[in-house]
């Protein structure tokens, strides 16, 4: 059996951005977007399992799934051209402003209907930092949860994929039967570079841009008017007051004993 | 009066700093009871580790499969005793662990969650520090049970003076909580250092230390600091990945941060931006960890780092 291999892409503010707030939310129209870096490790993890199999005449198949905002197709444009087949992106007006919860419940709706078995995700996006939707996924889905994956093995013939979960805690050895929810840390492997010919086969390969009724969830359910949680004060922090910079010349050592005993900090 | 529900997190039998940290803030809004997951015969022992804490009341769950079987077995406890103890909110430690275990919790209690929270208050709202510290936001669980992960070291834990009530219950667990099988297990490295994410101070190499990170551990035993690093670092295979600091390493707000041969990339910043006081040794006067900095040294770590050390010595002496 092909696997369905699906991965879930965000496309959020460029990182090195300065970043503005507005009634609460972010101000994405103000800053450049850019597909999630760590979602790019997801891909091309993805890609390293597939590839070989397929070279030998598999048809495992991989599809991008995104929920955002319509220009977010430029950065799927990006995945696709490192060598994704397809893409799903679900945008819908209802959508804006949503929570880690409202954002699992779709993704999870696209995943479960459209036949995939194995889903790869980042272990974070930059912008909401959450590192709860893989795991929230694997809940909706009621599918296994091989999060934080510092390496992947994936076992067509067995259905069985076993990751080494590396976090704070240590390293663990964990295994599973498909489906599953993978998500890959950034050490994982180098993401690749969309070569020109990747690019060029991108510009053909499918967005399929879906409204919240094309997948079947009520825009009652989702959105800002279904948020779980409600923002009651976002406040600027004041700008750092500037540091003092001194040039060591034999005695940077002392001066800086001095500065942290002065503020007593040893 | 208000029930909150804390997850006391512990390793090689021995509870974590946070149980104390998440008690104090659980008092804030009213009584806490702990909540001890734990392998077979060992709750009790963990339980009385509590006794300078100001949880009042542990409900204890033991069972072999939290280590064979990892989250999904964790979620079907929480969930029992949820449901047992009906807490106005619940207080997990925002580990990677716990933020994925507070993400599916609350979908099976069709709740809000709110993560790496640096406050919470008897309204049970609760403070973040977003986009590398740059805004801090305070928000409310409007609908379910709050679910709220709470970053360690977000407060000095509030000392308590008696054993907590104990009980213990039984939980089903079920079969869907068994679909991943942890075959081995490697806990990270106890060093004799102070972890990471609870000490007071921090001092950080990257790759200006070129793989020598003796004067950075020097510095850091003599101010009984933990030792972080870059990326740089880790991957270079210099320092376990578990001392990694920033976006995809650890979230450190120490009194103190002192960033050695480090650049101070977006990335790593965003794991040390909300230090109390933040340090700087470089040899680059352009360096973006300088734009961070309180005091920065344009210079040689490897010269100005045993100086500093030989200075504080000779102080105290
Ligand atoms: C998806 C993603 C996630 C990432 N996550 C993290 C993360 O969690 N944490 C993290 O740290 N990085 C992270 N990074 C990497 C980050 O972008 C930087 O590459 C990294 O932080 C650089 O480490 P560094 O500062 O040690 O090295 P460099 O940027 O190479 O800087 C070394 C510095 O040392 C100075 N130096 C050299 N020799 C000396 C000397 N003898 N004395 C004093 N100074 C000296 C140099 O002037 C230079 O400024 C991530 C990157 C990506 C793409
Ligand atoms: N809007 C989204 N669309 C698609 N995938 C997402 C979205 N948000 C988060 N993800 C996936 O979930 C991972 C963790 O994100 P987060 O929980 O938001 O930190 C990301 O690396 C993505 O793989």
């Amino acid at each position: 059996m092909p696997m369905k291999i699906a991965i879930c892409v965000k496309q959020v503010p460029d990182s090195w951005a300065e970043k503005k707030m507005v009634d609460g939310l972010l101000d994405r129209a103000s800053v450049d977007a850019v597909l999630n870096d760590l979602d790019e490790y997801a891909i091309e993890e993805a890609l390293r399992i597939v590839e070989p199999l397929n070279a030998e005449g598999a048809t495992h198949s991989i599809t991008l799934i995104s929920m955002g905002p319509e220009r977010a197709s430029e950065a799927i444009r990006k995945g696709l051209s490192m060598g994704a087949d397809e893409a799903i992106l679900i945008s819908d007006p209802a959508l804006s402003g949503s929570d880690a919860l409202t954002t699992s419940k779709v993704l999870a709706k696209v995943i479960s209907d459209g036949g995939f078995d194995l889903v790869f995700c980042g272990t974070e996006s930059t912008d909401a930092r959450m590192s709860v939707i893989p795991a929230m996924l694997a809940e909706r889905l009621g599918w296994a949860q091989l999060t934080f994956a510092g390496s992947v093995k994936v076992d067509p013939s067995s259905s069985s994929v076993e990751i080494a979960r590396m976090s704070e805690s240590g390293v663990e050895v964990m295994s599973a039967s498909l489906p599953c929810v993978v998500s890959v840390i950034e050490k994982i492997n180098e993401p690749r570079y969309p070569s020109f010919k990747g690019i060029m086969a991108a510009k053909k390969k499918t967005i399929a841009i879906k409204s919240l009724s094309d997948i079947g969830i009520s825009p009652s359910e989702v959105g800002i008017s279904g948020a779980w949680s409600a923002v009651l004060d976002a406040k600027a922090r004041p700008p750092r007051d500037k540091g003092i910079k001194i040039e060591d010349s034999g005695e940077g050592g002392l001066k800086l004993a001095e500065f942290l005993q002065e503020k007593r900090l040893v | 009066m208000a029930k909150v529900l804390i997850l006391v997190d512990h390793a090689s039998g021995k509870v974590a700093k946070t149980a104390g940290e998440l008690a104090t803030f659980a008092k804030r809004a009213g009584d806490c009871v702990g909540l001890i997951l734990a392998p077979e015969g060992q709750s009790q022992a963990l339980s009385e580790q509590l006794s300078n804490t100001v949880i009042g009341q542990v409900i204890a769950v033991e069972s072999n499969d939290f280590a064979k079987h990892g989250q999904g077995c964790i979620l079907d406890a929480i969930t029992q005793v949820v449901e047992k103890v009906k807490p106005d909110a619940i207080l997990i430690p925002s580990t990677s662990a716990g933020k994925e275990i507070a993400g599916r919790l609350a979908i099976r209690l069709n709740s809000g969650v709110i993560t790496d929270a640096i406050d919470f208050a008897s309204d049970l709202s609760a403070t973040q520090s977003i986009f590398g510290g740059s805004f801090t936001v305070s928000s409310k669980v409007s609908s379910g049970i709050p679910v709220i992960t709470i970053r360690p070291s977000a407060i000095e834990a509030e000392v308590g003076s008696s054993a907590p009530a104990f009980e213990k219950v039984d939980v089903l667990i079920s079969e869907k909580g068994k679909l991943v099988t942890i075959t081995d297990s490697k806990p990270a490295v106890k060093g004799g250092r102070p972890e990471l994410t609870e000490a007071k101070v921090v001092i950080s190499g990257g790759r200006g230390t070129n793989g020598d990170f003796k004067p950075v551990e020097a510095l850091a035993d003599l101010l009984g600091a933990a030792v972080g690093a870059s990326r740089a670092a880790t991957d270079a295979g210099w320092y376990p990945h578990t001392h990694q600091v920033g976006q995809t390493g650890k979230t450190v707000s120490p009194q103190l941060y002192l960033a050695c041969g480090i650049s101070g990339a977006i990335q790593h910043r965003a794991g040390m931006q909300t230090s109390k006081t933040i340090v700087a040794i470089n040899k680059d006067p352009e360096a973006p960890i300088f734009d961070v900095a309180d005091f920065g040294v344009v210079g040689d770590l490897f010269a100005v780092l045993p100086q500093v050390g030989q200075a504080i010595s000779a102080k105290r002496a």
